[in-house]
C-alpha cells in the first residue's frame, strides 16, 4: 500500500480543533467529576446509612454498564425527562457522571487507609465526623489518590473518543469526518492514536510532578 | 460533699467473650492525680478509652461532674461532651499536615467555635506552658518524640478540657525523652489539674500520683497513696508486679 503523506500534512492542522474540544470536554469533565465524585466519596463514607447505600448504589450503576449507553441515556433518554443538553454538554454530564463514581472509590479508599490514630485524636478533642473527614482525613489522603485519580484522568481522555457517536466535533469525529471526504483510514486513525498517545503522556508527566510537588507526611 | 469530677460504676467493657473490664467502680475528686499500673492486658487502656467513649462500655456509666456521660444525644452533644475530657495518647497522633500550632488550634476553632486568630492565640499560650513555643511553626515529622508528646499535650488543654487523660505517654519514647514529659505532667498535677495517668513510669507515680490504683484481669485489685501501695503492697499480684518492675 502506499501512504498518502499529502493528506497527513493537511490533516495535522485540521485534527488541531478536534485537539481543543478534546480537552475542553476532558478538563470540564475532570473537574465535575472530581468535585462530584469527593463529595460522594464523602458521603460513602459518613455515617448515614442511606447516604452510603445511595451512593454505592450509584457506583455500582455506573461501574455495572457501559460507557457508551450512559452517553445514550444522558443524550437521548434525558430529554424524554425534559432534561436536554446539546451534544456538547451531553458529552460532559455523561463523562462526568461516569468519572464521579470512580474517583468517589478512590476518596473513599484513600481516606480509609488513614492510620485510625488521627480520627481518634480528632473525635478525642471533640472534632465532628463530617469535620474529621475534611480537615483531618482528606487533605492527608491527597499525595497517595494522585496515582489513581491521574489513571482516571487518563481514562476520561480515552473515553472522550467515545463521544463522536452523538457527534460531538472531538477529536476522534475530527478524524472521521476527514475519513469520509477523503477515504484514508489507515493514515488518520494512525494519526489519531499518534494524538492521543501524545496527550496521554503529557498528563502522566503532568501528575507524575504534582505527585513529587505534594508532601509526603 | 463535693461531686467528684469523674464518678465510675460498674464500668464493663467485652470484646465478644473476652472480658477487658470487669465491674471497675472508681471516682476522682478535682485537682487529683490518679495513676493506673498494672501489667499490659489488664484492661488500663481500656479503661481509659471508656471514659470519654472512645471505646463504648458494655455496661456500667460514668459520671463527669455529676452529668452522666452520654451514648445518646445528638452527634453535638456528645462530641461536645467528649472534648470535656483531654486525652493523650501512646502515639501522640498529632495531624501530621498541620504546624504544632494549627495542631493545636483546631479543635477550640472548629469545636469551640472560636475565630482563627483567637484560636491560635490560646494555641500560642498553650505551646508556651508545655515549653514548646520556639517550635509553634514546625510540622510534627520536624520534632522529636517529646516534642511531639508535648505538643499532643498542648493540643488536649487548649479544649479547656475538666481532667486530663494519659494513656502510656512516654511508653514511644526514646529514654532520654520520656523526662521532659513527664515534667510537663507534673507541672500540671502542680497547676492543679485532674489527671488520670495510665503509666510504667514508677517514679512519675510516687512523687506526683495522689493515689495509685493497680489493675488486674480488669478489675482494681487494689488502691492506695503511693507511699503505701508501693512500700507494702497487699494483694499478691501487686506485689509481683513491682517485685517483677523493681528488678528490672
Amino acid at each position: 500500500m502506499t501512504i498518502d503523506w499529502g493528506i497527513i500534512l493537511e490533516s495535522i492542522p485540521l485534527l488541531g480543533h478536534g485537539v481543543v474540544v478534546t480537552l475542553q470536554v476532558s478538563a470540564l469533565a475532570s473537574v465535575l467529576g472530581l468535585v462530584l465524585g469527593v463529595v460522594l466519596g464523602l458521603c460513602s463514607l459518613s455515617h448515614s446509612r442511606p447516604l452510603r447505600l445511595i451512593v454505592a448504589g450509584y457506583v455500582d450503576f455506573i461501574r455495572g454498564t457501559p460507557l457508551l449507553i450512559q452517553i445514550f441515556l444522558v443524550f437521548f433518554a434525558l430529554p424524554a425527562l425534559g432534561i436536554r443538553f446539546d451534544e456538547f454538554w451531553a458529552g460532559v454530564v455523561a463523562l462526568s457522571l461516569n468519572s464521579a463514581a470512580f474517583v468517589a472509590e478512590v476518596v473513599r479508599g484513600g481516606v480509609g487507609s488513614i492510620e485510625r490514630g488521627q480520627s481518634e485524636a480528632a473525635t478525642a478533642i471533640g472534632m465532628r465526623h463530617r469535620q474529621i473527614l475534611v480537615y483531618i482525613l482528606l487533605p492527608q489522603a491527597y499525595r497517595q489518590m494522585v496515582p489513581p485519580l491521574t489513571n482516571e484522568l487518563i481514562s476520561l481522555v480515552k473515553n472522550s473518543s467515545l463521544l463522536s457517536v452523538i457527534s460531538v466535533y472531538e477529536l476522534t469525529r475530527a478524524g472521521q469526518a476527514i475519513i469520509s471526504v477523503h477515504f484514508v483510514p489507515f493514515e488518520i486513525y494512525t494519526l489519531l492514536a499518534v494524538y492521543y498517545y501524545v496527550l496521554i503522556k503529557v498528563l502522566s508527566w503532568l501528575s507524575g510532578r504534582l505527585e513529587r510537588r505534594l508532601p509526603t507526611w | 460533699m463535693v461531686t467528684p469530677v469523674i464518678q465510675v460504676q460498674d464500668l464493663s467493657k467485652s470484646f465478644g467473650d473476652n472480658s477487658v473490664l470487669r465491674r471497675v467502680s472508681m471516682d476522682v475528686a478535682t485537682g487529683e492525680t490518679v495513676v493506673i499500673i498494672g501489667a499490659s492486658g489488664s484492661g488500663k487502656t481500656t479503661f481509659l478509652r471508656c471514659l470519654n467513649r472512645l471505646e463504648e462500655p458494655s455496661a456500667g456509666n460514668v459520671r463527669l461532674d455529676g452529668n452522666p456521660v452520654m451514648n445518646s444525644g445528638s452527634e453535638k452533644q456528645i462530641a461536645d461532651q467528649r472534648s470535656q475530657f483531654g486525652f493523650v495518647f501512646q502515639r501522640f497522633n498529632l495531624f501530621p499536615h498541620f504546624s504544632a500550632l494549627d495542631n493545636v488550634a483546631i479543635g477550640p476553632e472548629k469545636v469551640r467555635g472560636m475565630s482563627k486568630s483567637d484560636a491560635r492565640a490560646l494555641a500560642a499560650a498553650e505551646l508556651k506552658r508545655v515549653h514548646m513555643s520556639d517550635h509553634a511553626m514546625k510540622r510534627p515529622v520536624q520534632l522529636s518524640g517529646g516534642q511531639q508528646q508535648r505538643v499532643a499535650i498542648a493540643r488536649a488543654l487548649a479544649m479547656k478540657p475538666r481532667v486530663m487523660l494519659f494513656d502510656e505517654p512516654t511508653s514511644a519514647l526514646d529514654p532520654e525523652l520520656v523526662q521532659e514529659v513527664l515534667d510537663v505532667m507534673k507541672e500540671l498535677a502542680n497547676g492543679g489539674m485532674t489527671m488520670v495517668v495510665v503509666t510504667h513510669e514508677m517514679n512519675f507515680a510516687r512523687e506526683v500520683a495522689d493515689r495509685v490504683i493497680y489493675m488486674e484481669d480488669g478489675r482494681i485489685a487494689e488502691e492506695g497513696p503511693p507511699e503505701i501501695l508501693f512500700r507494702e503492697p497487699k494483694s499478691p499480684g501487686a506485689q509481683r508486679f513491682l517485685r517483677h518492675l523493681t528488678h528490672e
